[in-house]
């Protein structure tokens, strides 16, 4: 275990540093949703039957989620290029705990959103967006939010590693924004035909978003629904359980593995 | 150091018909490696023969379907860990991290390898200065030249000192001085008593650089031997070149009766060639011969086999050497 920590750590330590040498994926997913917030704050907002300023509060937290479930793309996208430039390979045959690679990844990742999530939060703050509830709630729905990263990394660590090659990764990295749409994380699902509004309140996304607007007070957990929207904060955390539970061992197999080809 | 004994010398890879399946490609049928101690063996092997598939089974990469190995006397499926606690691994395709910088990359391997604080920045800087790389230590090594990065991925396996070093073609694409700095390397490990195990496509280098030599082709152990066995197998190389395409099949006959072996052809050039173990063959004789059947002789000549005459005969591939 101190072997996984120690080796962990270091690889931690690689990933915060390849990321200062490149930072334009980190760029661009924490700056696209600040974008969102502002055109869909004040042009889509003003369509809505909600009056702007609460639509803004209703938006912040949903592009929180919406933020954190491109963990996917970004988990597929770094674990793909390490499988496919060969620096895995060297890992493989190095004497460290196997784990630590995509461990250390995942880590880097809960760093770098963490931080990356102050602009989008100030931004926030100055279109009106505010914490309505208790600093513990709010501290709760941090935590929460750095959780679901963490699972969704999980995801896309284990589809970047099964990936044929970087481009391939990239492709169905970029079809993950759909994900975010399917919820309620940018409209209530309220209105939504019977059948899709199922769908969308059993996305992993919605009880997350529905979770933050409460423990932020933005919004009160809906009064009927599906069961994770409507026990936002028991359903997030079980959603987070079942996502680790299955993505985190897999992705962990797969890179012991080490199916990558040669070329 | 002892590892698996075998007779009275002990071995630092032996294997014993692994095999490797890709689905229906069939990469290793039965591959038996013995690389002694302290050794440096040559893997040789056109495109294709599955080099890279023995190397990546040998350091863990993959695990094979069939076959046993002890790489450093440690068993490779039961006991992983302790082979990659020997081994140091240049594969074919570059293994460093392109994001990090060349000190970077080599620092982290140095934490990876259990080298904490100043001991191992002072390795990575000795490594650096090595290869060559102090000047561009700084810079992303994805802008690194291709034989610049060779040089890194080979200090990278150089962090500690392994018993046993697996080099996967490592000077394919290397310019005449990168190639001479490995090659001086590989020298300077051997006799520093590290084993080592290259493959390679030249076979300039298996005869500079190898004392045993293993050929490879389709997957199996075609020949096993050094460089001036496997030549002395084949005997020597005799070639002759007609006047006119018609009397090729005139000179062949002759030569199929001299040596006993089949001639092979290189029609653009109009020449004939054979090899041949009998002392008796010398280029006098070898002109009479031809010239008494009415041979018209352009030109004729017998030399010792380079390596690339053994590997086209023993791999079975008929096409004359130029
Ligand atoms: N991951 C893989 N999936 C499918 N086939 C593979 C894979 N790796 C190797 N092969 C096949 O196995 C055979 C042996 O390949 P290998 O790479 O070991 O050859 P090699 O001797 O290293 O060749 P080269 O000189 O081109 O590097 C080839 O036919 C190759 O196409
Ligand atoms: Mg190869």
């Amino acid at each position: 275990m101190s072997t996984l920590a120690y080796d962990g750590t270091a690889m931690l330590g690689r990933q915060l540093r390849r990321i200062r040498h490149n930072p334009g994926l980190l760029i661009l997913t924490q700056t696209m949703p600040i974008t969102m917030l502002l055109f869909f704050g004040y042009v889509f907002g003003s369509a809505l039957a909600m009056p702007g300023e609460e639509y803004r509060a209703f938006l912040v937290p949903g592009l929180l989620v919406a933020t954190a479930a491109n963990g996917i793309m970004t988990g597929m996208f770094q674990a793909a290029q390490d499988s496919h430039r060969g620096v895995t390979d060297r890992f493989r045959t190095l004497p460290m705990s196997r784990a630590a690679v995509p461990l250390g990844q995942a880590a880097a990742d809960l760093v770098v959103t963490a931080a990356g999530t102050v602009p989008l939060l100030l931004v926030g703050l100055a279109v009106g967006w505010r914490i309505e509830g208790s600093a513990l709630e709010a501290a709760g729905a941090v935590g929460l939010l750095l959780l679901f990263r963490f699972a969704t990394t999980w995801i896309g660590i284990l589809l970047g590693l099964a990936s044929r090659s970087e481009e391939a990764a990239g492709q169905l990295g970029g079809a993950t924004f759909i994900l975010p749409l399917l919820s309620n994380a940018y409209i209530p699902t309220d209105n939504l035909p019977g059948w899709l509004r199922t769908a969308a309140e059993w996305n992993p996304i919605s009880a997350v978003t529905t979770a933050l607007r409460d423990l932020f007070g933005n919004a009160p957990v809906p009064a009927d629904g599906a069961w994770p929207v409507t026990h936002p904060v028991a359903g997030s955390l079980a959603w987070c359980a079942v996502l680790i539970a299955v993505f985190l061992p897999l992705a962990v197999r797969r890179y012991a593995l080490g199916a990558s080809p040669t070329r | 150091m002892r590892y698996g004994r075998h007779m009275t010398t002990t071995y630092a890879v032996l294997s014993e018909g692994l095999e490797k399946r890709f689905g229906e490609v069939r990469a290793l049928q039965g591959l038996d490696l013995a690389v002694a101690e302290g050794r440096v063996c040559g893997v040789l092997g056109p495109n294709g023969a599955g080099k890279t598939t023995a190397v990546r089974l040998l350091t863990t990469l993959l695990r094979p379907d069939a076959g046993s190995a002890r790489v450093a006397g440690h068993d490779l499926v039961r006991e992983p860990a302790a082979v990659r606690g020997a081994i140091g691994v240049t594969g074919q395709y570059a293994s460093v991290d392109g994001d990090l910088t060349g000190r970077e990359n080599l620092r982290l391997f140095a934490k990876l390898h259990r080298m904490r604080g100043p001991t191992g920045r002072t390795r990575a800087d000795e490594l650096l200065d090595r290869f060559g790389l102090t000047e561009a230590a700084d810079r992303p090594t994805s802008t690194y030249s291709g034989g610049m990065r060779r040089r890194l991925d080979l200090a990278a396996s150089l962090v500690t000192r392994p018993a046993v070093l697996f080099l996967d073609e490592p000077t394919t694409g290397l310019d005449p001085h990168s190639r001479n700095q490995i090659w001086e390397t590989v020298r300077a490990l051997k006799s520093e008593g590290t084993t080592v195990l290259l493959t390679t496509q030249y076979l300039e280098e298996a005869d500079q650089l190898a004392d045993d030599i293993v050929l490879v082709d389709h997957g199996r152990t075609a020949h096993t031997g050094s460089p001036a066995e496997l030549k002395a197998l084949i005997g020597s190389c005799a070639e002759v070149v007609v006047a006119h395409p018609d009397a090729m099949s005139g000179a062949a006959a002759v030569l199929d009766q001299l040596t006993g072996s089949e001639p092979a052809f290189d029609e653009e050039r109009r020449a004939v060639g054979v090899v041949t173990t009998d002392p008796t063959l010398t280029l006098p004789r070898l002109v009479r011969e031809l010239d008494a059947a009415g041979v018209p002789l352009l030109d004729a000549s017998l030399r010792p086999p380079t390596l690339e005459d053994v590997f086209l005969r023993l791999t079975d591939r008929k096409e004359l050497v130029t």
